[in-house]
């Protein structure tokens, strides 16, 4: 393809669109203004994803921010996907932020309503929501292929200058596990309408329920109009797998899971033995392009769980984007 | 109706420290049916500050008084503002619009609030209100067959819930807030009008709410 074919001209999107199965990672900012604590986690996943998603305030927790973060990971040679969520920003802010976001050279983003401020940090902040996720990923495809603000204004610096609009690879998250469970296709498929390239699924455990997704979502043919990729995240031990069952919302996490980290010796090792064998059964699925790998906390692992799963090497074509 | 709550006595006994003579002004419509501002609260509260007056051997003189609407001219007859003008003080007992109202009316009042105004909301059960409306001022109650996301989503989604709900409930506060947006889904799904809700929603235009700035109604065939 030519480089002036692609939307963006992402790695991430040239490795998708060359049909090879992609593996996007995923970097935690720090709470503190530390470059080096960004440098260091880049380090574990260069060479080793094809992108990294960079956290905007996660969990409702104040940290740098996403841009800032992503920008660091750009030069350690991580290529970023710019996480945004609605929480925080409205549209005024977030417009200019994808402009500035496309001037530096961040080709992805992520378009999320993000964690509820009340689990976070600053309970007490004021909310904001002025647009919810699929409205996120609807401006900024009419901010890359119509050249238009969401107010209709053209992107560009005066009334006789060439329009500039961001150049951006457009990410949405589905989460198959969620309830009303009926209405989860129906809204990936307002998601993929609104113009995302790509979906990340939330974090997949229970295999049968996600194979059961992807079978409607290959029956009306979404698995063609965007790239869609499996979330994995090892389980650290039969405690965090049985809090997350019974408190967080959207995760489900079959018994049996639970039952082999507990009887397991090495409780954390298991954990990354059972995300490995998870990836190799997601790559079997029909209709997935990639695994989005959020190894919270233990990017460390990333390398290991990346060779185990036959992720490694990534394509060649990684290497030629600076 | 307004939804209020009496603020915490301590709170209102510090708020009216500095005042010999005052007025605990009731309001009947909204706060008297929520059972936060009616004339029954207005006799409690005024008992309860003569005797922490008492207590603190403080000289307090109270008159109490509850009116139709605090928010409405019309019902500042002579008698109540006869008291208005005696005391040193008004508490009023009304929502945010009932204090600000008398303000305007009397500029050279001291008011103070004896509520917080909470929001918009129905009676559910004997003791139980919860938020049902914004005034967000353009209505979407039609789009989504009578169940408002703006007012009950945590995050006023339009274009379909997230994955924060466990058995109906929103994860913000499980026992308490019904996520809107399963409840909007039954409701389609039972009047069979679920592809209602296949259609994209634009970003909305919210400067009919306060993000507009302060708003004002007006009605030309009303005035004279």
């Amino acid at each position: 393809m030519d480089q002036n074919e692609y939307k963006s001209g992402s790695r991430l999107e040239k490795v998708l669109a060359s049909g090879q199965f992609a593996l996007t990672g995923e970097l935690g900012p720090p709470k503190g203004a530390d470059r080096q604590y960004v440098e260091k986690k880049a380090g574990y996943l260069s060479n080793t994803v094809d992108a990294a998603n960079i956290t905007d305030n996660q969990t409702a927790i104040v940290r740098m921010s996403s841009f800032a973060a992503s920008l660091i990971a750009s030069s350690s040679g991580v290529e970023p996907v710019m996480q945004i969520t609605t929480r925080d920003r409205n549209r005024l802010a977030i417009q200019s932020e994808v402009v500035g976001a496309s001037a530096l050279g961040v080709r992805n983003i992520l378009c999320l309503s993000g964690d509820h401020h009340s689990f976070g940090n600053h309970p007490q902040a004021k909310r904001v929501y002025d647009i919810d996720s699929v409205q996120l990923v609807a401006m900024l495809q009419k901010m890359r292929d119509e050249g238009i603000f969401e107010c209709g204004e053209a992107i560009r610096n005066s009334k006789k200058s060439d329009p500039t609009p961001p150049k951006i690879f457009i990410g949405a998250a589905a989460n198959p596990f969620a309830e009303p469970l009926d209405f989860r296709v129906v809204r990936l498929a307002k998601k993929i309408k609104a113009g995302a390239d790509f979906i990340q699924t939330q974090v997949v455990y229970d295999m049968d329920r996600f194979r059961q997704w992807m079978k409607e979502v290959c029956d009306q043919g979404l698995h063609e109009q965007a790239y869609i990729l499996a979330g994995v995240t090892p389980l650290k031990s039969a405690r965090m797998a049985q809090y997350m069952k019974e408190n967080v919302s959207g995760i489900s996490i079959p018994d049996d899971l639970v039952q082999r980290l507990s009887s397991a010796e090495d409780q954390k090792n298991e954990g990354i033995r059972i995300a490995i064998e998870q990836m190799e059964q997601l790559k079997e699925i029909k209709g997935l392009s990639g695994i989005h790998l959020m190894a919270i906390g233990a990017e460390k692992q990333v390398p290991r769980i990346a060779e185990e799963a036959g992720f490694l090497p990534r394509p060649e074509l990684m290497k030629e984007v600076p | 109706m307004i939804v209020a709550e009496q603020k915490p006595f301590q709170e209102i006994v510090e708020s009216v420290q500095d005042h010999q003579k005052l007025l605990v002004l009731g309001c009947g419509t909204c706060v008297t049916v929520c059972m936060a501002g009616g004339e029954r609260e207005v006799g409690v509260l005024a008992k309860q500050l003569q005797l922490a007056a008492k207590k603190e051997e403080r000289k307090l003189e109270v008159m109490e008084h509850t009116i139709t609407r605090q928010c409405d001219g019309e019902f500042f007859d002579s008698a109540v503002s006869a008291k208005i003008e005696e005391a040193d003080a008004v508490l009023s007992l009304g929502c945010g619009v009932g204090v600000q109202h008398i303000v305007e009316l009397f500029p050279e009042t001291i008011v103070r609030p004896g509520l917080n105004t909470r929001f918009y909301g129905a009676n559910l059960q004997q003791g139980v209100w919860a938020e049902r409306c914004a005034g967000c001022g353009t209505c979407l109650l039609e789009d989504y067959e009578g169940i408002c996301p703006v007012a009950r989503c945590s995050k006023s989604l339009l274009n379909g819930p997230c994955g924060g709900s466990s058995n109906g409930m929103c994860e913000v506060d499980p026992d308490h807030i019904e996520c809107a947006w399963q409840l909007i889904y039954e409701r389609m799904k039972k009047l069979k009008k679920l592809d209602k809700l296949v259609d994209y929603k634009a970003p909305r235009d919210w400067s009919r709410d306060i993000h507009g700035g302060p708003r004002r109604a007006t009605r030309e065939d009303m005035m004279f």
